[in-house]
């Protein structure tokens, strides 16, 4: 067996132990489905009660996309806090496998869970408002950038895993700090040029920015890829920064947290 | 502090032939096997408090052991035990000294080092709402096993600790402490370990449960050619299962040998009673008044 068909399998343990949670706690994916769900639909009434189907599109789309956005980031983020929670931990990280593997199994399993999630929750408001029309839509454009966003964002969620590392109690709870930041500065629901200028330059190095923006084009107007270069390099370029740092911040975190004795709760 | 250190004796045994006690910084020579663990001088603080000193959980530790054998670690409570057990474990770094599993540098060759070991604590730590089956198939696949070989492992050492088959497939919450303990060491079993680092392993185990645990520990060292390091309060069974005890007391190593050379040893030097007993006692003669005396002392 290779080193990397070896790393691939180990990375797995990671997906199918996800899924294991998932299937176990099903009740709370159901719940977790209808408060998204839920959350999508009333911000896209505020469009409808305008009266102004373009509004109610722009909100729809930074609803159900953001919902992506931040399940694929929280199943990251979380990956060291559920552990912690559990005191599993240190079992974990006795492994003999490389903390890059450990971190795919992660974003492997937030995009697929993301995608099923989302694509539940655009049926359920497709179904609720439906007089809207898709016709334009560009669905080469939209996968795109669902991709292209997931890749960019995986190495902020890296980071927000760091904070249970650091932090013992407090850690999970930080990276709902983060994600609200990004929220407010990302243009999710309102155009980004809104916005004071010192929160704009924070907004320009956000990937939800450009990642959004790009799905909106595709879905609304039907842009094709090739005319999004602008929203396109900026998510590659922080994908390909974002990663390695993410990766890098990760191990002197852990280094730190075996020096300093934080891995352990109990015994 | 120095009234402590009056009051217990810090003698060492003598160098026994067999197992070569380490001379600091020195593999002796004439022993040419590799030793599954070996220690050298290791010392690990923590940093407590900020403008305090940091607590020194190993002081200079150093121990070998050979290839198939079990050794014990006794202590009191907060003597340092587990911080040893994690500190070969590479759950924590070493602030000097070194560590070699079968040759292999932890630091350097950590990758090595992990797929030797594997270890069992004293808290049984799993994901609650999963069952012990899938909670072992994920560490299998850490350790790159098979999951059909997990699976019937997973049964089979299951079944020999006394695990009923159906028990297998349902949260491990709803497992006694004990059951899930006995699940915890089938976790650390499963991935055959050359090294197996046992934290007080059958603590908390009725007296029936203890036993079949003790006897599976035999059995594996047996049939798995695996070496142990135990960590227990129970002195029975450290004299039952270990070829060589360490005592450690504030972090150091106070005693080392034999049971029966330790045990002879109090009895020749201290005139107690020859039992591991007497050796505990007299080892980590430190009683609640020097710890107060000591913080005490800190505080000042
Ligand atoms: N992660 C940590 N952070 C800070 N201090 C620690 C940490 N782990 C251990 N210590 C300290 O190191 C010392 C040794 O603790 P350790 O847990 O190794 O003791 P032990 O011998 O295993 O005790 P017990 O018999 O209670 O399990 C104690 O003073 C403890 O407070
Ligand atoms: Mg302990």
């Amino acid at each position: 067996m290779t080193a990397l068909t070896h790393e691939l399998k180990a990375s797995y343990a990671f997906i199918e132990r996800n899924f294991f949670l998932s299937r176990r706690y099903w009740g709370w994916e159901i719940a977790f489905l209808i408060y998204s769900a839920a959350g999508a639909l009333s911000i896209s009434l505020i469009g409808a009660q305008a009266g102004d189907p373009r509004l109610l599109l722009t909100l729809m789309v930074g609803a159900i996309f953001w919902n992506y956005l931040s399940v694929v980031f929280s199943w990251i983020a979380e990956t060291i806090a559920i552990e912690r929670w559990e005191g599993t931990l240190e079992y974990t990280m006795m492994a003999p496998i490389r903390r890059s593997t450990h971190l795919l199994g992660a974003v492997a399993y937030a995009m697929v869970y993301g995608l099923i999630h989302t694509l539940a929750i655009l049926v359920a408001v497709v179904l609720f408002f439906p007089d809207l029309s898709f016709a334009h839509a560009n669905i080469a454009t939209v996968a795109g950038f669902m991709v292209l966003g997931s890749f960019s964002f995986v190495g902020i969620a890296m980071l927000a895993a760091i904070l249970p590392l650091l932090f013992v109690e407090r850690g999970a709870q930080m990276a709902f700090v983060l994600q609200s930041v990004l929220l407010l500065v990302s243009g999710v629901y309102y155009s980004i040029s809104i916005l004071p200028g010192w929160m704009q330059v924070i907004s320009h190095v956000s990937p939800a920015t450009y990642a959004i923006d790009g799905v909106r084009k595709g879905l609304i107007d039907g842009v094709p890829l090739s005319e999004l270069t602008g929203d396109i390099w900026p998510l590659l370029v922080m994908g390909t920064l974002f990663i390695p740092f993410g990766l890098w911040a990760f191990g002197r975190a852990e280094k730190y947290a075996k020096r300093t004795g934080k891995l352990k709760r109990v015994g | 502090m120095s009234s402590t250190m009056l009051k217990e004796p810090k003698m060492t045994l003598p160098i026994r032939s067999a197992v070569p006690t380490p001379v600091p910084g020195v593999v002796p020579a004439e022993t040419p096997a590799i030793p599954a663990l070996l220690v050298d001088r290791v010392t690990k603080r923590f940093q407590v408090a900020r403008k305090k000193a940091p607590v020194v959980a190993i002081a200079n530790v150093s121990l070998r052991l050979e290839r198939g054998g079990t050794i014990g670690i006794l202590g009191a409570n907060g003597s340092g035990k587990s911080t040893l057990i994690r500190l070969v474990s590479g759950l924590l770094t070493l602030d000097e000294g070194r560590v070699e599993v079968f040759g292999h540098d932890l630091e350097r060759e950590e990758m090595a080092v992990k797929r030797l070991i594997n270890r069992v604590s004293v808290d049984a730590a799993f994901f609650k709402k999963l069952s012990p089956m899938e909670n072992l198939l994920f560490a299998a696949r850490l350790y790159g096993i098979d999951s059909g070989f997990a699976r019937r492992e997973t049964v089979r050492i299951t079944e020999r600790l006394g695990i009923a088959r159906k028990r297998l497939g349902r949260p491990v919450e709803q497992l006694s402490r004990g059951m899930q303990q006995k699940i915890a060491i089938a976790r650390a079993l499963l991935t055959s370990p050359a090294l197996l680092l046992l934290d007080e392993p059958t603590t908390g185990l009725d007296p029936r449960s203890k036993l079949d645990v003790q006897t599976f520990i035999e059995e594996i060292r047996k049939t798995h050619d695996a070496s142990i390091v135990l960590t227990t309060h129970d002195l029975d069974e450290a004299e039952r299962l270990c070829d060589e005890i360490i005592v450690l007391n504030d972090g150091k190593v106070v005693a080392q040998g034999s049971p029966e050379e330790l045990k002879r040893l109090v009895a020749e030097r201290y005139g107690q009673a020859p039992t591991m007993h007497s050796v505990f006692m007299t080892y980590t003669g430190r009683s609640l008044d020097d710890d107060i005396a000591e913080e005490e002392a800190e505080d000042e």
